[in-house]
């Protein structure tokens, strides 16, 4: 497929591979954990060869998904902090999630909504990771009582991060555009001065 | 065996209800603490019909041997060198406590399994694990009560006293009931067992055990082993035996109504985004903007 050579970069290789290993290892604990958490989602542990493989795989992906978030994470922090603008646009999300951002204030590479998504994201990937290790019976042998209260952490904070990658990943489907991002790294110039004007003016200089 | 049987009461990790259509009398095994002389013989029965061997472990120094429960020893004396102060003066007492699973009413490990038929409480009371259907996750430990499952390091499965439920399908005393020398285990409808126990905690009250009585836990909605104990008031003498033991509340909420709510919730959001864009439609770079990038770009 050719591109448009005026595509403004969004992401690097490097970026997106990283992302996609968060990503893939999140399905496939998702799946694995769902079949845990309660018996309607039992069957989904025959996606992984049956539910003793899925328990048995379950951590490994686990350390897999927190490391490569790791990556993620100080790749992305200092895009992440919020500001005063950011505030505002959190304050007027309504109007956005209505259908109509034409008068929301102008964004820099991340909007408010996206700055909160990471840093609730990180909290989550920590809670999971901590608690993980408590119950991870194969190598760790922790006091009952926080083994106890290690699985309630973990199933909570894990529907947590599902809901919260739900609407990650909607957010991606809604604005048009966007998903071009995460498969080979470039948006449009309309798509980046709509919905990140400010970031549009620094890549490309113009007003 | 659970399959074919017709008088399953719960069922793990499984919503709709167990075959039930046989009723059974509710069985107990009665340990008279006050009798019993620490002889093992029970522990060596159970070693017998459930043909286990253990590894030789070391002598901690004490009778206890094994020291602990293992996937391998499902029952085990814990021996409790205890000093009473009284109105008499102090004195020495040796509690022997035959340790094992207690096969609750409410069984914790039960109610914690992920793995559907993993674990089975039969109508008659017998808590059963099926190691077959196990996938190895120890959530069994986290929510008993009583520290009593173990997973087997050799094949990552739990294992526990089966309270012999194949012995007592056929009619049978379990085998540390059917070997005790001294009567102090014995085995019946629970209705009996606690009259054995009546006749016991008289007799123990005529000798001066003022607070003798039976251990039958009501926070976990009584247990189908119940202990006859001199010491009633304070069952922690016994190595450590829970004086109100019940699910944790941290295992309810864990096991309760959280995670039907939390999977409504999550459809609620799948859904909501769902009707979002279907009402609202996908969020488009304005025509406009589109034409005036056009331009400047030729």
């Amino acid at each position: 497929m050719i591109r448009n050579p005026k595509d403004l970069q969004r992401y690097t290789a490097h970026e997106r591979a990283n992302h996609w290993v968060v990503g893939i290892s999140f399905i496939l604990l998702a799946l694995s954990g769902l079949a845990f958490f309660h018996p309607a989602f039992f069957p989904l542990a025959q996606l992984f060869g049956g539910a003793v493989w899925a328990r048995i795989l379950h951590p490994f992906l686990g350390v897999l998904m927190a490391v490569s978030f790791l990556a993620i994470f100080f790749r992305f922090k200092a895009l992440n902090v919020m500001t005063p603008a950011d505030q505002e646009w959190l304050n007027r999300v309504g109007e956005m999630v209505d259908g109509n951002d034409h008068d929301m204030p102008e964004q820099g590479k991340y909007n408010g909504g996206q700055k909160m998504m990471f840093w609730a994201l990180a909290l989550c990937m920590l809670l999971l990771a901590v608690s993980g290790i408590l119950l991870w019976r194969a190598y760790f042998g922790f006091p009952v009582g926080l083994v106890r209260f290690g699985a309630v952490i973990h199933a909570a904070t894990a529907a947590v991060m599902i809901a919260l990658i739900f609407v990650h990943v909607y957010a991606a489907i809604w604005v048009k555009g966007t998903i071009r991002a995460m498969w080979y790294g470039t948006v449009t110039r309309a798509w980046a001065k709509q919905h990140h004007r400010a970031w549009y003016r620094q890549v490309t200089g113009k007003s | 065996m659970a399959l074919q049987s017709l008088d399953i009461a719960r069922r793990s990790a499984t919503t709709t209800p167990a075959p039930a259509a046989r009723q059974t009398t509710e069985v107990a095994k009665l340990i008279d603490v006050s009798t019993c002389i620490g002889c093992k013989a029970c522990q060596v029965a159970c070693m017998e019909w459930n043909d286990l061997r253990d590894e030789v472990g070391s002598c901690a120094g004490v009778y206890d041997n094994p020291v602990d429960l293992t996937a391998k020893s499902w029952t085990v004396m814990r021996f409790a060198e205890v000093e009473l102060s009284g109105p008499n003066g102090g004195r020495l007492e040796w509690l022997i406590r035959k340790d094992g699973c207690m096969h609750c009413a409410d069984p914790g490990c039960l109610k914690a399994c992920p793995a559907p038929g993993a674990i089975i409480q039969y109508a008659n009371g017998i808590v059963d694990f099926h190691q077959e259907n196990c996938i190895g996750c120890g959530y069994c430990v986290t929510g008993c009560p009583f520290n009593v499952p173990r997973i087997s390091k050799e094949d990552s499965k739990a294992y526990k006293c089966s309270l012999c439920s194949d012995r007592v399908a056929v009619g049978q005393a379990p085998a540390c009931a059917k070997v005790c020398p001294t009567g102090a285990i014995q085995f019946g409808s629970k209705e009996q067992m606690q009259d054995v126990a009546d006749k016991r905690l008289a007799d123990l009250k005529s000798r001066g055990f003022d607070k003798a009585g039976l251990y039958d836990p009501q926070g976990v909605g009584g247990t189908h082993v119940m202990y006859v104990l001199h010491h009633a008031d304070r069952p922690e003498l016994y190595s450590g035996l829970p004086n109100d033991p019940a699910i944790s509340p941290l295992v309810s909420l864990w096991k309760g109504f959280a995670k039907p709510l939390a999977t409504l919730a999550l459809a609620g959001v799948a859904l909501g985004s769902l009707f979002h864009y279907v009402t609202k439609g996908p969020n488009e770079v304005s025509k406009e903007l589109e034409d005036e990038l056009e331009k400047e770009e030729s």
